[in-house]
């Protein structure tokens, strides 16, 4: 029998109405999240023999249901968060400031997190995100450098299992191979690669936490094509991996157990409890030693506020007034068309090409093609160009939204599917004190708590870098002589489902909410794992950091058990 | 040029709705179409008018639509028996409107007769929605349920133009590939 498993194959667990939801008598830690962050560190904390609590907000979801998922998921009568069963009063929210801000499209609660339903994007952060303030005047410093973090970047694409390549010439040094061979290009990157090389843009491969082959007990990519929202074959990374490797390890993981706040001692020094909530309306208090949140950039910075206390009235770890603000994300810019030919699209769910030339120098364009960005508007922040495998309609989704059957069916599929081309990208947004997290006391969760209200808006410098991706994209496909059908400008855009920046480090106990080790300048014993503590976030996906950061804490952690 | 359905298209179909990995090993038809254990949910009667169904909603030269229908509900009846009752409860609206429109049980009609009966509910313009009005429940488990398997299956794929398409396990090979000449 093959070693190789499906997520169906994974070990069966304590149905879920039999599972014991009390309390560890003698936790040593508290992990409060089983995202990607919280199981690594629960896993590595686990594995060094200490006694570990995680507490889920969500479900366990069964592995068997994977491919039942898939089939929501392509039909159109499904919405993204019906397939993780996301909303309701428990996921409820409010959206103010100019942009509506999807929540609960771009989240799951549930042990895996938002990895269930993730693209699988793992780039590093360049060198030039850790220090944007003192180069560009923008945001502000990450307390650490790329170096710091460079060790934990490879012991991360390790764990998720990272298939890359070393042909990219705008990443920032390392050190050993990605663990497995890079995908191999497309049909469409090899149309793309026609303009690219005429107009002097450098393309190369994307790193994916995606299996090119068999590797930690899991399958090799068999192209279903639907990595978002789920991927039945198990090839896709996600936190039940290292979830199970916690438990494996002696790790407790309760589902279904919102923490609804955190308890302080007498001095106001450290954490003494998690208060958290089970289905059959028990409350308990879990006690440990260290805690900590890894609980997602909305929800992380909304449990430090609903632990307000007497002595912290403004809510935990708040003495900076800093939890919940700067919340960013990354834009979303495209522009898509078609061409005269076939371009193979949706075959696979992932990407294989980008090009990160307009990075780190977004404003300079090209000797051959592209312009440069005008002087008035050259301040510019990072760029991540996007070659899509998954342009145009989904031919099935086409066949299932379209109304008709029949031969005229296929006809009209045959004609909306078969040509498209897409360049995507991921812009980076300043970070703003006014985009924020907060409580809306005016409206209540399933536990009586004040929902998160989440105030997005856009600047104007993350406006002009839309824009300037748009310049770049139509250059592309200007080169291929593509009808241009579509573009998501400035208008238009929207989030990549990335919360960063609401418990930001730093060094400064007055303007950042956790140290350089991701422990909160308040409460020696509170630590938090996940983007929420990123300063800025460039413009990459990122769950590798993420992961990164999570295995630096973990060792910070391990060093005051 | 026809394009016949297989047994392969039936079990990829399968893959792409619940069926996949155990679309090999569960119970389901023998090559004559006939059900393998006989536990299903769904009568010969509704295998029969979902079958009718497919040949309206299915493109001309598509061929072996029974066996690959029959293939394709079992196999959906024995991993989602829920499913399977929306899909009984589908057809028996759809009978019952035919019954007052033509006498007549829908299988019973004329391919032409068949496609007129669901344009005249205004099956063509009625969202998809599960537990939505007859119409829409008809358009979820009957029409897209039906269209689902032709289009995730790598003939019906073929048919538009992508021999993987979502939701088929059809590997990593054909994303590299160029347009077949």
């Amino acid at each position: 029998m093959s070693d190789i498993r499906t997520p169906s194959d994974r070990v069966d667990r304590t149905p879920s109405d039999r599972v014991d939801r009390t309390p560890s008598d003698s936790a040593d830690v508290c992990v409060i999240g089983a995202g990607p962050a919280g199981a690594l560190i629960a896993h590595r904390l686990a594995a060094a023999g200490h006694d570990v609590v995680v507490l889920e907000a969500g479900p366990r979801f069964d592995p068997e249901d994977r491919i039942e998922q898939m089939d929501d998921a392509l039909r159109p009568a499904h919405g993204r968060p019906d397939i993780w069963e996301m909303g309701g009063n428990r996921d409820a929210f409010t959206s103010s400031g100019d942009r509506q801000y999807p929540l609960n499209h771009a989240r799951v609660k549930g042990i895996g997190g938002s990895t269930l339903h993730w693209q699988g994007m793992v780039m590093r952060l360049h060198e030039r995100d850790f220090g944007v303030a003192s180069r560009e005047g923008v945001g502000a410093d990450w307390p650490i450098e790329y170096d710091d973090l460079r060790p934990y970047y490879a012991a991360a694409e390790d764990a998720l299992g990272v298939a890359g390549a070393s042909d990219n010439p705008f990443e920032p040094p390392r050190e050993t191979p990605h663990p497995m061979p890079a995908f191999e290009p497309s049909y469409s990157d090899s149309i793309f690669a026609e303009a690219c090389e005429t107009l002097g843009i450098t393309t190369h491969s994307v790193p994916n936490a995606r299996n090119a082959e068999p590797y930690d007990d899991r399958s090799a990519c068999v192209g279903y094509g639907t990595c978002q929202p789920v991927c039945p074959s198990g090839a896709k990374y996600d936190a039940t991996s290292h979830v199970e490797k916690a438990e494996d390890a002696g790790a407790r993981v309760i589902d279904q157990v919102p923490v609804q706040r955190l308890e302080h001692d007498d001095s106001g020094e450290a954490v003494t409890a998690a208060v958290y909530a089970t289905p059959d309306g028990e409350t308990h208090r879990q006690e440990a030693r260290e805690f900590v949140i890894a609980a997602g950039g909305v929800e992380t910075p909304r449990l430090l506020l609903l632990s307000e206390s007497p002595q912290y009235p403004d809510g935990l770890a708040n003495s900076s007034g800093a939890v919940g603000r700067y919340f960013h994300e990354h834009l979303f810019a495209g522009t898509g068309g078609v061409i005269d030919r076939e371009t193979r699209q949706h075959h696979v769910g992932f990407n294989t090409t980008e090009s990160h030339q307009f990075y780190d120098d977004p404003a300079t364009g090209t000797e051959s093609g592209v312009p440069s960005a005008d002087a008035e508007a050259d301040d510019l922040g990072a760029i991540k160009l996007e070659f899509f495998n998954y342009a145009g309609p989904s031919p099935v989704d086409a066949a299932l939204s379209d109304g008709g059957w029949g031969e005229d069916l296929r006809e009209r599929v045959a004609d909306t599917y078969g040509n498209h081309l897409t360049v995507g990208a991921l812009v980076e947004q300043t970070p703003r004190r006014e985009n924020r997290v907060t409580l809306d006391r005016s409206t209540t969760d399933d536990h009586g708590n004040p929902v998160p209200e989440i105030h997005w808006e856009i600047d104007d410098r993350t406006r002009r870098t839309i824009e300037r991706a748009n310049e770049i994209q139509e250059a592309i496909l200007a080169d291929l002589d593509a009808e241009i059908t579509w573009q998501v400008g400035p208008t238009e855009t929207g989030p990549a489902a990335h919360h960063m920046g609401t418990t930001r480090m730093g060094t400064e106990p007055g303007e950042s909410v956790v140290d350089d080790r991701a422990r909160t300048h308040d409460l020696r014993n509170c630590w938090i794992a996940g983007s929420s503590v990123f300063p800025t976030g460039g413009a990459m996906n990122p769950t590798l950091t993420i992961a990164a950061l999570a295995l630096r804490t973990a060792e910070h952690v391990e060093r005051r058990l | 040029m026809t394009h016949e359905l297989t047994r392969r298209d039936a079990i990829a179909a399968l893959s792409a709705v619940g069926a996949s990995l155990a679309g090999c090993a569960a119970p389901s038809a023998d090559d004559d179409g006939q059900s393998a254990d006989g536990d299903q949910s769904l009568s010969d009667h509704d295998r029969g008018t979902l079958s009718a169904a497919a040949e309206v909603l299915y493109p001309d030269d598509v061929t072996a639509v029974e066996s690959f229908v029959e293939r394709y509900i079992d196999g959906r009846a024995t991993d989602r028996p829920e499913h399977a009752a929306g899909i009984a409860d589908a057809v028996e609206y759809l009978d019952e409107y035919c019954q007052a429109w033509y006498e007549a049980d829908f299988a019973a009609l004329s391919v032409d007769e068949r496609d007129e009966a669901l344009r005249r509910m205004s099956a063509d313009e009625a969202d998809s929605v599960p537990d939505g009005s007859d119409v829409e429940r008809l358009r979820y488990y009957v029409i897209n349920d039906l269209l689902l398997a032709l289009y995730a299956s790598p003939t019906g794929g073929q048919l538009v133009g992508i021999e993987n398409p979502p939701g088929h396990p059809g590997g990593l090979a054909s994303y590299q590939r160029g347009p077949q000449s």
